[in-house]
């Protein structure tokens, strides 16, 4: 049984050697995709284009402006003169925000009334706009209780006109800045391995059914389990190695902790790929061609990303849906990857994600195992 | 591995069929080959011959019927059949990317070649292949001719008493044919039994038994000296004559004439010669403005009779 695996897995491991490009191919795409998803992927917004039009022309109103004009979460674009050049500016896409000072607004305020201020967002992107109409109002906010101290102050021996505040205090564990960059990074590791590993094991045995060298070894003794194992421990192994790299990376580059044990990590990757490589078999096992194969990848890998957790909350899903995500193998694994990154949890806390994985896994590769088995026919 | 129950057939095949959806690519098809010997089938591409292989090596499992090779059913045990049989494709499959000994050693250690054997047999097949000197080439290197007989080399390291081949010859050169055909024939000397399957028609002559197959079934089963003797059912001549297409619609159905067919550059017509002389013949194309180059009758070949087989056999065959 070992001399078949062996003969298959140095076979194998002679082709990729063999492949000039193979190692480049297994190694700059993923680093580059680490380095767009690290800068690229996050919730935060700065900078977002805004128009003003302001309608009061007062000295508090200047104020307000010069805060939203100091603040890095907008640039102020344009002042506007009339109520259309705002709307103009947010259709033609000058402006995402257009904050309109209405007249009065010096007056209101000076009364302690409600002081009216309008904002009309671009809701094309309903994540940025939500996200900037909340700058909007926690800028507002600080304003306006920058102006109650004011006065307050002014009016000697006068009662505090201040009502006492509810202060909410934020106190985020395990990523006390909120960065996304510390959820994500994580994250991608995950999901680059996903994407290497299943496309990687299904054309590996679809190029072999393709020069025909497949139905070569289907008509010697081999068992298709020795077959199967020859076969995926090199993808094993590479994968292994794939996400260590991609891991170290991202802690060196982006900074991104690790407080975790290392080998609650390795156990974790070690049972995602074995999902991982079962569903490329699997794929392997119902296509043809390596374009099949790489249509079905993406087929697969897509839903899979989308329902892990990665960026959606499985939490805001529909109940129905969030009971498709029990099937995702990278839905556990990136709770195992966060929370050895993050957190540092350890077994007592993982073992019902790890074995999820290891039932997902050791169920996936029977089932490509004995549809292997049937494949020519 | 011979010693065996030496007067057991290598291969029995018993009213094997196959289907594919609403199509039968093998029809019934029953024969039986002696230990030692080579067996040809020919046919037309689609005729069903690659199918059979495939079921006799269990890469295709059998609708109905059975196939019993080396006293095994193949269907019931696949695995322990497939280490008493070497199997070769139309196709070559090596692997490219490896060199020539790479790929003698995989195959060797896939069919479990003892080390202490293996380099001698490494060693046989790569002087066999012609492929001294060129061990550390990669596959994708060589030209078709080696290939095909690397192929043939990696198929028998485990000296296997069956061999399959399946259209081994096609797209090589002519003499890498011949060369191959010297080779199948030393493994049969050697008592090991060759299944061969080619559209080439000239190759039959090589074969112990040849097996004529279109459309899924079993036409002939005989010796190639036996096949050319079979009364054709008239006199066969041969006619040389520009525009082949022409003279046959002109003669094809006239009296006297029981079959035209075209074969390179002449008309092989099989007639009745009570009815009608090569005169006649002459006579009738000339006026039709077709000269004759020559006329004269010849030996039927496999080809003459495999064509006359399948006309017989198309009309009432179409249907299955």
């Amino acid at each position: 049984m070992f001399e078949r695996i062996i003969r298959i897995l140095v076979k194998e491991l002679l082709e990729i050697r063999r492949d000039r490009w193979a190692m480049f191919r297994l190694i700059v795409p993923p680093l580059i995709q680490m380095l767009i998803f690290g800068y690229a992927a996050t919730f935060e917004v700065y900078h977002v284009n805004t128009v003003i039009l302001d309608r009061d022309h007062s000295q508090e109103s200047r104020d307000l402006i010069s805060h939203f004009v100091a603040s890095t979460r907008f640039d102020v674009v344009k002042i506007a003169g009339t109520e259309r050049d705002v709307g103009q500016a947010i259709d033609d896409g000058t402006a995402t925000v257009g904050i309109t000072i209405q007249p009065r607004f010096a007056a209101f305020l000076l009364k302690g009334q409600k002081a009216p201020l309008q904002v009309v967002v671009d809701g094309t992107n309903s994540n940025t706009a939500l996200i900037a109409l909340g700058y909007v109002e926690q800028i507002a906010a600080t304003y306006s209780a920058s102006q109650g101290n004011t006065y307050a102050t002014r009016i000697p021996g006068g009662i505090t006109a201040r009502v006492e505040e509810l202060d909410v205090a934020q106190r985020p564990w395990f990523n006390p800045n909120l960065d996304g960059r510390w959820f994500f990074v994580p994250g991608v590791v995950g999901t680059l391995s996903l994407i290497l590993t299943v496309s990687l094991t299904a054309s590996a045995v679809v190029r072999e059914r393709e020069i025909g060298t497949l139905e070569q070894i289907m008509v010697s003794p081999i068992r298709p389990y020795e077959f199967i194992l020859g076969k995926t421990i090199p993808f094993f192994l590479i994968g292994f190695a794939e996400t260590a790299l991609v891991a170290v990376f991202g802690v060196l580059w982006f900074q991104v902790p690790f407080v975790g044990n290392p080998f609650i990590l390795m156990l974790g990757t070690a049972l995602f790929l074995l999902s991982t490589l079962g569903l490329g078999l699997l794929i392997s096992t119902l296509v043809r061609t390596q374009q099949q194969a790489f249509g079905a990848n993406f087929f697969v890998s897509n839903p899979m990303f989308t329902l892990s957790g990665f960026s959606f909350p499985i939490a805001s899903m529909p109940r129905p849906m969030q009971w498709v995500t029990y099937l995702d193998p990278l839905r556990y694994y990136l709770v195992v990857i966060r929370a050895t990154f993050l957190k540092g949890v350890g077994i007592a806390v993982l073992w019902p994600d790890l074995l999820a994985m290891a039932v997902i896994g050791i169920g996936l590769l029977t089932l490509s195992t004995l549809r292997f088995r049937k494949a020519l026919d | 591995m011979t010693e065996t129950a030496p007067k057991e057939p290598a291969i029995e095949v018993e009213n094997l069929v196959k289907r594919f959806g609403d199509f039968t690519a093998v029809d019934h098809v029953s024969f039986q080959v002696e230990r030692g010997t080579i067996i040809g089938f020919l046919g037309p591409n689609g005729a069903g011959k690659s199918t059979i292989i495939r079921m006799l090596c269990g890469l295709l499992s059998p609708s109905e019927g059975h196939a019993i090779v080396s006293g095994i059913d193949v269907a019931k045990d696949p695995e322990t059949v497939r280490e008493h049989i070497g199997y070769m494709s139309q196709k070559f499959s090596l692997y490219g990317d490896l060199t020539v000994m790479e790929n003698l050693r995989f195959f060797g250690g896939i069919y479990r070649v003892p080390k202490t054997i293996l380099p001698e047999r490494i060693r046989f097949a790569v002087t066999m292949a012609g492929l001294e000197g060129r061990e550390d080439f990669l596959v994708s290197t060589l030209a078709g001719g080696w290939k095909q007989r690397l192929a043939l080399g990696c198929a028998i390291l485990h000296r296997p008493p069956i061999l399959f081949l399946d259209e081994p010859t096609s797209g090589v050169d002519p003499e890498s044919r011949r060369r191959f055909w010297d080779l199948i024939h030393s493994l049969s000397e050697d008592g090991v039994t060759i299944v061969v399957s080619t559209h080439y028609m000239d190759e039959a002559e090589y074969c112990n038994t040849i097996a004529l197959i279109n459309r899924g079934r079993l036409l002939a089963l005989e010796s190639p000296t036996t096949l050319k003797k079979r009364d054709l059912g008239g006199h066969l001549l041969s006619v040389e004559c520009p525009d082949i297409g022409k003279a046959i619609s002109l003669l094809e159905g006239q009296p006297g004439i029981l079959d035209a067919a075209a074969f390179g550059n002449a008309v092989h017509l099989l007639v009745d010669p009570a009815k009608i002389s090569c005169r006649d013949l002459e006579g009738r194309l000339t006026t039709a403005g077709i000269p004759v180059a020559r006329i004269g009758s010849i030996e039927p070949s496999i080809d003459d009779i495999f064509v006359r087989m399948v006309g017989e056999n198309s009309p009432q065959g179409g249907a299955g």
